[in-house]
């Protein structure tokens, strides 16, 4: 039996998946000739740059980083193509110029300061009720309840998932913020 | 997009107007290719500049930015003098029969205006804009009841002169081809020609698309540039058909995902209103407001206590309005530009910023980046250290002298993390987290999440009424939190069990939503998002297989017309097209064979048995989710109304939006001529925002003697938006390093600017440096014959990354459309010198 790379992804579930792929079990799905020398996964993933919606077929190595981007030919959007900022994804998810730890800056000071994640939290957590609680209104001036703040904004973001983007909306009106906007609007 | 990228194949005529897909959304080409390859489509681009999309085309026209009103009011003016509408669809799909009020005036009348507006507060009163209605009694045979019954007037044949028909024939006849011209600087043989391909689909049985994107949406008249393509595309019946459509190309990924959930001053998920202390002080107004008779959105009380649920849960009972006075209440315009004018004047002193580089985006961006000086802190969730986060270093400024605390929060990519995006044909595709996190950084829901705690835990004990939207919050999605946890809120779920009256279980609490037509208004269901609801339910991918419906990846396509309804979820139910019902004639007949899409069946059984217990039969089939009630018959009362968002079903060629019922045009902010159809200069409802006008940094506006060349902004294949995701990568910065302008050879000429010399471009507002690119695809208008002169520029640029180089929102003005409020980037003036 004859199984192309595509129809073993298929049959793995390894698209959905993004299971690892040891290289004796890509050599015997793919035939002899299939030239991979490390262990990678390949998994589909949707291109994060315009809104057509194209499909992508990432490959990971051990660690989990992307190795390789191509175009996925079952998305019936793209069926295998992409332009140069889809397959830049492998650029993008491995920059060294990624952050890979929290920074904070304080007031007048000229230089970034490596943080913790629960310093970072608390600290964000202070400033938020300082301000809201400095400026909350529980009524206008005609005596209707409307319960915000016009001292704290929300910005972004269009390149987010919908549940990062339903999590950001409900904690921003949860807050009593008005002012929230993204690129939708501009 | 009313209809979806691979529909685009099912086109006779592709209209693009305001939009670049070969640079912008370059897979979509694959679809227009196949129109023109397998269908013969004829390609038809309009845009100022001779794009790599325009290169493309069986006919190129261009016209001055910001002129798109004058140039498709000419065409809907040929299409009517011509007769080349789609009379059958019109006539019974259109308000095109109805009276309007007989006091209604027009620009024609007005000088530009239309009837009801109020100088001093620059609005309309709306009154003389309504249908001419008779109101008579009417008794109930069986119970002699008498109730009064309002129809709307209506003339059938079309002539009566108060007809929406007549009205509009009348308006666009002063969009004649020579006066068009004159605005537009197209030749006339062009506007000819591009008018006459396009109306060729006016022909029943064919279709044309409209694609386009910021090209019609970033001026002070966006909203009425999208509005008159849609009435173009009614008069020619080319909504609800395959093929057809007004089609947004979105510019992000998931701007259209984050526009249906609402992160937005003025919406919450779904296109639910967000509350405004001056329309809905409580929760009886504000349904009464949004609710309306007729239509689907009757159904508006059920969406929105759903809302109400997910987010308060247990806390939203009927006792308390379902917890209605949680929700902030809007003090007026809080939009990108009132905020950024709050910033800069200081009263904003916290600010949230997730994957946006505010820095760079915003208009007249020299007076939006002082803004962030006067922050006491800022938030950042981001994958780099962006122009945003760093502006407290930026050349020119003294960290020193700024104040504000950064925390910036390293986030997980989108390949990084799980979670689902909408393409710009609202079709949901679920993303699995297919590789690891780089260092530290994690997903955007655990960033929220984890601040979300930390704030409830800061006002934990506190017995302030106002604490209570944060303490009672219902927020449980698992620890870690996982994105499936938040898609099933959004979708919706039983907030309790639920019997019928014979006391037999429907649904047990916390049982998943199939469907929004399940919601309720008794606070027995939560869903955060009524439009999405279904897709996370399970479903069949076409296989037999159930998942959650947007991971789906089903490849059966039904009837060949690029359908998939088993490739992720649609929203809403899964149409793929909305108004479908419009894509068969008024008694149920697809158009043609090969648009066939949903069609009525007068032999199928609906599913539902008469009284004697016999099925009956009838049913709307075929190759989409029905955007109808699924068996009404033709023949039925309202089963010839395809528009059934609209509280009249009919598609609105008259409609009601902030500067008026009918498209008019008028000239940008900036411009270089006086408007030539009327003493109205520019949209007259716009805010023009004026704070430090006149200084180095302020609200300027520029005038045609000192800046007289029109410029615009645009984007390049290997760049994205501000650059946060492309500037600091390699292979694109390679592919593009730096800031340019693009300047016509006659131009050039006239500066004594060489190809590749740099060139200072100068606004009312800044100036920035640049390399001049002479090209052939910029041309010189001749206006009202006189030789104009426009130039353009991408916008990605900004000091941080590695591809560098200024911003070309240091030009552009603080103004924005009249009725969104989104920027007019795409037409202002210039200056032009030899650096």
């Amino acid at each position: 039996m004859t199984v192309s790379r595509r129809d073993f992804l298929k049959l793995s579930g390894a698209a959905a998946a993004g299971l690892l792929l040891p290289v004796d079990l890509a050599a015997a799905a793919g035939g002899s000739r299939f030239p991979l020398h490390k262990r990678v996964g390949e998994a589909t993933s949707v291109c994060p740059y315009c809104s057509v919606g194209c499909g992508l077929l990432l490959a990971t190595d051990a660690q989990g980083h992307v190795t390789n981007c191509e175009g996925d030919p079952d998305n019936i959007h793209n069926r295998g193509a992409l332009d140069p900022k889809s397959v830049s994804i492998t650029q993008l998810s491995n920059s060294p110029r990624r952050l890979k730890s929290v920074q904070y800056r304080a007031p007048g000071s000229d230089q970034w300061e490596e943080k913790t994640w629960d310093w970072a939290m608390e600290q964000i957590a202070r400033r938020v009720k300082t301000t809201r609680d400095a400026t909350f209104e529980k009524k206008d001036d005609k005596g209707v309840t409307v319960n915000r703040t016009q001292a704290i904004a929300w910005l972004g973001g269009a390149a987010n998932n919908n549940e990062d983007c339903y999590v950001a909306a409900k904690f921003a009106r949860a807050l009593g913020l008005v002012f929230i906007e993204h690129q939708a609007r501009i | 997009m009313t209809n979806h990228w691979v529909d685009l194949k099912n086109s006779d005529a592709i209209f693009i107007i305001g939009a670049n897909p070969a640079e912008n959304h370059p897979a979509s080409m694959l679809w227009v290719n196949r129109a023109m390859d397998d269908r013969g489509a004829k390609l038809i681009v309009v845009d100022p500049r001779f794009t790599r999309t325009a290169a493309k085309a069986d006919i190129y026209a261009p016209l001055r930015s910001g002129t798109d009103i004058a140039f498709l009011g000419g065409l809907i003016n040929y299409t009517l003098e011509n007769n080349l509408h789609h009379a059958d669809y019109v006539a019974n799909y259109t308000n095109a029969a109805f009276l309007i009020n007989a006091d209604y005036k027009g620009p024609a009348d007005l000088d530009g205006l239309f009837s009801g507006f109020n100088a001093e507060k620059k609005t309309y009163d709306r009154a003389t804009w309504g249908y001419q209605t008779k109101t008579e009694k009417v008794t109930d045979p069986a119970t002699g009841a008498e109730t009064e019954k309002t129809t709307t007037l209506s003339d059938p044949t079309l002539k009566d002169p108060q007809t929406v028909f007549q009205i509009l024939k009348r308006h666009y006849a002063r969009y004649d081809l020579d006066t068009v011209s004159r605005i537009t600087g197209t030749p006339v043989d062009k506007l000819k020609e591009v008018y006459a391909a396009f109306a060729a689909t006016g022909q029943p049985g064919k279709s044309g698309t409209i694609l386009y994107a910021m090209g019609q949406t970033q001026h002070t008249v966006g909203s009425e540039n999208v509005r008159i393509m849609a009435m173009l595309q009614l008069l020619l019946g080319n909504i609800g058909v395959p093929g057809g459509g007004v089609n947004a190309l979105r510019g992000e990924s998931n701007v259209q995902g984050s526009t249906d959930l609402a992160v937005l001053y003025h919406l919450l998920p779904g296109y639910l209103a967000a509350p405004s202390a001056a329309a809905h002080p409580d929760f009886k107004a504000y349904l009464e407001n949004k609710t309306p008779k007729t239509s689907y959105w009757s159904n508006y009380p059920k969406f929105f206590v759903s809302l109400l649920k997910a987010w308060w849960g247990e806390a939203a009972t009927a006792d308390n309005d379902f917890a209605f006075d949680y929700l902030p209440k809007s003090a007026g315009d809080h939009s990108w530009i009132p905020l950024f004018e709050a910033m800069y004047a200081g009263t904003i002193k916290g600010l949230f910023v997730m994957g946006q580089n505010p820095y760079v985006c915003g208009p007249n961006a020299r007076l939006e980046r002082k803004g962030f000086e006067n922050l006491d802190w800022m938030v950042v969730m981001e994958l780099f250290d962006t122009e945003t986060s760093s502006f407290w270093q930026a050349p020119g400024v003294k960290p020193a002298d700024v104040k504000t605390e950064v925390f910036l929060l390293p986030a997980a990519d989108a390949v990084e993390k799980a979670g689902s995006i909408v393409t710009s044909g609202r079709l949901i595709q679920w993303r699995n987290k297919v590789a690891a996190t780089q260092g530290e950084s994690k997903e955007d829901i655990w960033i929220i999440d984890r601040m979300m705690k930390a704030i409830k835990a800061a006002y934990e004990g506190s017995h302030d009424a106002k604490d209570r939207p944060i303490l009672d919050l219902n927020w449980d999605y698992g620890d870690p939190p996982e994105a499936g946890k938040v898609a099933r809120e959004i979708n919706g779920y039983y907030a309790a069990t639920v019997t019928d009256d014979k006391g037999n279980l429907v649904a047990k609490k916390d049982d998943i939503l199939s469907t929004f037509a399940k919601l309720t208004a008794d606070g027995n269901t939560a869903a955060g998002c009524w439009i999405y609801t279904g897709y996370y339910a399970p479903a069949d991918d076409g296989t037999g297989v159930s998942m959650p419906a947007a991971k789906r990846r089903g490849q059966k396509d039904p009837g060949g017309m690029g359908s998939y309804p088993y490739w992720g979820f649609a929203w809403p139910a899964n149409r793929r097209i909305i108004y479908n019902r419009a894509s068969a004639d008024p008694d149920g007949n697809p158009w043609a064979e090969d648009k066939k899409l949903i069609w009525w069946d007068a032999s199928a059984d609906s599913g539902t048995k008469d009284a004697e217990g016999k099925p009956i039969l009838g049913k709307w089939v075929g190759y989409d989710v029905p955007d109808f009630a699924p068996t009404k018959a033709p023949s039925a009362a309202g089963g010839k109304d395809p528009f059934i968002m609209r509280a009249d079903g009919k598609g609105g060629l008259f409609g009601s939006l902030n500067e008026g019922p009918l498209p008019e045009h008028y000239e940008p902010l900036e411009s270089p001529i006086a408007n030539l159809l009327s003493k109205t200069q520019i949209n007259p409802v716009v805010k023009v925002f004026n704070a430090d006008a006149g200084k180095d940094i302020g609200d300027s506006v520029g005038t045609p003697d000192k800046y007289p060349i029109v410029c615009t902004t645009y984007r390049l294949t290997e760049h994205w938006q501000s650059g946060a995701m492309s500037r600091y990568l390699g292979w694109l910065s390679e592919a593009q390093p730096g800031m340019f302008v693009e300047i016509s050879q006659e131009l050039a000429a006239e500066k004594g600017i060489q190809n590749g010399g740099t060139v200072l471009v100068s606004s009312a507002r800044g100036q920035i440096k640049a390399t001049a690119m002479v090209t052939a695809r910029w041309k010189p208008y001749t206006i009202d014959g006189k030789t104009v002169h426009q130039i353009g520029m991408p916008w990605h640029f900004s000091w941080r990354g590695i591809a560098t180089g200024d911003s070309a929102n240091d030009l552009t003005p603080h103004v924005g459309d009249g009725n969104t409020k989104i920027p007019e980037y795409k037409a202002f003036l210039v200056d032009l010198q030899k650096a």
